[in-house]
């Protein structure tokens, strides 16, 4: 029984971490439809400048940790500008291909300057962060990681509700030209977008960096496992995001657990294809039907 | 004996099947005739084994390419799963070989067809839904391909890999970069000559029609899941076909090379090459396998002169990172790719020095 709960509460953990990494790709895709491919590249760059931050420059954790948010902003920011923002009404295949051909060129830049080795943060968080429920031990991260995803669904359940610029990027997502014709600053939804997507995915980079470490393989291949967990949740709903983490993360831990380790990676996709099969728009995502 | 038919001075056709012509001139079709008499009849006794070696892999990509090509350029479907189906290709034609006994020229391309019936599995759900759902996919697909290929070990062998016995028509072995040559490129010109004749067929104009719009393509009458199911069998059957070929040039296939990366690779051939052109495919098959090699020599040249150690700079990430920069630069400045480039050249030379 405590193999049981113990494998339900890391699977909670896993997942939630999958929901917050998906989080950053599902607001790139409610504001301008692309689906990115360079996410876990996007991940890995956050952790790395955090790393580089902490490690060779010897700043405090807190100013390393603003200072890297504020980098992925602008990172964000430039990757829109000079990437992107060219493609504006090309046709959606060749902005996935550029993700595509983003993802590439980031993790080959990663490796060239960090390598492919597994590095590690030094230790920060508090141990009072750690939660004991009876034989059941919860990591601080994790606990961190349950503050830190609770506190941006919530953000972000507002900022696209109530703000003038969420509502701006739901309705470039919905039609572009109709939001440009009605007065919608599309290349700056855009760019904000972007940006917004860059440091939240920054800040789940250096979340996972925490856990296992950084290491540009891991992590990218996290940016993928985002497909499954964002089609699952529904590709533009955030809530959804992290419940479809959650289911995502207790699948891959239980047969990780019960089944067999080696399947534990490919458990993901297979649901993937199953679900596109039996429910495309997954559990929370918009019903577009349309059978063409 | 009829005219020779050079540059018209203007646009002088007459109907839809001159439209369709492959070859507008005279002049193209001759030229194409030397380009593969030299190809067929020089290059191989000419240049070096190591140029030889690289043609053949330039051969082997460009088939696969072709296939994505129909699949990327003309239908508008991405496939992210391409590296897994030449994989598949090379495993089929490994176990066809060795358990079996099949020879080569069935093998290869029963592997062709058996990779296309995988591709159809994955493109069932292309079927319910339109646009970027196939892209997640063929993901899928490559995950889980990759994940067969290693796990299945009564099949595949895991990691150990399979020996394929060599290419044999009656007593004469087909061993060697050159006789190889001659195997691939008689191939490549095969599936390079079939892929352009669909594409002006029924099949291919369907094809284009789902690309554009697929509403109006609805519309009008073409039975869209089917033609996108056989774009994805079509595709992947060149994928596997060339996948086939590969298992048999390098004598032995283990499941490693045939990761997302080399999705991506192929993805870059037809992006660089030129999307919904044929050529263009051979074209990015050729810039992409010289980039390799190239990558290749100024890294060796790098370490003998001492710039950098041999553990500071690794080939891996500095060829992932042009590749990325080439997808990129591409798509930026010359969406049409190198087929583009290669036609504006060709039509300066033409229209000099009155260039407009």
């Amino acid at each position: 029984m405590d193999f049981f709960l113990q494998l339900l509460v890391n699977g909670v953990c896993v997942g939630l971490l999958y929901g917050i990494s998906a989080m950053g790709f599902v607001m790139i895709f409610k504001s301008s439809s692309v689906l990115n491919f360079a996410h876990g590249e996007l991940l890995a760059l956050g952790a790395f400048f955090f790393l580089a931050l902490i490690t060779w420059a010897g700043l405090p954790v807190l100013i390393a940790f603003i200072l890297t948010l504020v980098g992925c902003f602008i990172l964000g920011f430039l990757i829109e500008k000079f990437f992107l923002r060219p493609l504006i009404g090309e046709k959606l295949i060749f902005v996935i291909m550029l993700t595509v051909g983003l993802a590439a060129m980031f993790k080959g830049l990663i490796l060239l300057i960090w390598g492919g080795n597994l590095h590690t943060y030094p230790d920060f968080l508090p141990e009072s962060l750690a939660l004991k429920l009876g034989a059941i031990y919860i990591a601080p991260v994790y606990s961190a990681t349950l503050v830190i995803s609770v506190l941006f669904l919530v953000l972000f359940g507002l900022f696209f509700k109530k703000s003038a610029q969420g509502i701006y990027m739901r309705s470039v997502a919905d039609n572009q030209k109709a939001a440009l014709s009605l007065g919608v600053h599309v290349r700056r939804v855009f760019a904000l977008s972007w940006a917004i997507a860059a440091l939240v995915a920054s800040m789940s980079g250096i979340v996972l960096g925490i856990i296992n470490g950084v290491n540009v393989h891991d992590l990218s291949s996290i940016g993928l496992k985002v497909f499954p967990v964002v089609i699952l949740g529904g590709l533009d709903s955030i809530g959804g995001a992290i419940i479809g983490g959650i289911i995502i993360g207790l699948l891959e831990t239980f047969t990780g657990g019960y089944l067999s380790p080696s399947l534990r990676d490919v458990v993901p996709y297979i649901v993937l294809v199953f679900i596109l099969l039996v429910k495309p728009y997954g559990l929370f995502g918009l019903v577009e039907i349309e059978r063409v | 004996m009829r005219k020779f038919s050079f540059h018209p001075c203007g646009n002088y056709r007459e109907d839809y099947a001159q439209e369709l012509n492959i070859f507008d001139t005279d002049y193209g079709r001759v030229c194409l005739g030397l380009f593969l008499v030299l190809l067929f009849f020089v290059t191989p006794l000419t240049v070096s084994p190591y140029m030889l070696y690289i043609l053949n892999t330039i051969g082997i990509a460009a088939i696969a390419a072709i296939g994505l090509n129909i699949l990327i350029g003309y239908t508008g479907l991405i496939s992210l799963g391409h590296g897994a189906f030449f994989g598949v290709g090379a495993y089929a034609a490994a176990i066809l070989a060795t358990r079996v006994g099949l020879d080569f020229y069935l093998a290869i391309p029963a592997a062709g067809i058996i990779t296309a019936l995988v591709g159809m599995i994955i493109g069932i759900p292309s079927g319910r839904l339109k646009g970027l759902y196939l892209t997640i996919a063929t993901l899928a697909g490559q995950f889980i391909i990759e994940y067969v290929l290693i796990h299945w070990d009564s099949m595949t062998q895991g990691t150990m890999g399979i020996t394929i016995p060599p290419a044999k028509i009656m007593q004469w072995e087909i061993a060697g970069d050159k006789s190889f040559f001659f195997l691939i490129f008689f191939c490549l010109v095969l599936m390079t000559w079939f892929a352009v004749n669909v594409m002006r067929s029924k099949y291919g104009r369907a094809f284009i029609a789902i690309r554009d719009n697929d509403r109006a393509a609805e519309g009008m009458g073409i039975p869209i899941f089917k033609y996108k199911l056989l774009s994805f069998a079509m595709s992947s059957f060149y994928a596997g076909f060339a996948g086939a070929l590969w298992a048999y040039y390098m004598v032995s296939v283990t499941a490693e090379p045939f990761n997302l990366s080399l999705s991506v690779e192929f993805i870059a051939m037809v992006i660089i090459g030129g999307m919904g052109n044929i050529p263009g495919a051979i074209f990015g098959a050729t810039f992409i396998t010289l980039l390799n090699e190239l990558l290749r020599y100024i890294t060796g040249f790098l370490m003998n002169i001492g710039v950098v150690t041999s553990s500071g700079l690794n080939m891996a990430p500095l060829r992932e990172f042009v590749f990325g920069l080439s997808i990129v630069l591409f798509i930026l400045l010359e969406p049409r790719g190198i087929a583009e480039i290669w036609r504006i050249v060709r039509s300066n030379f033409r229209l000099w020095p009155f260039s407009y």
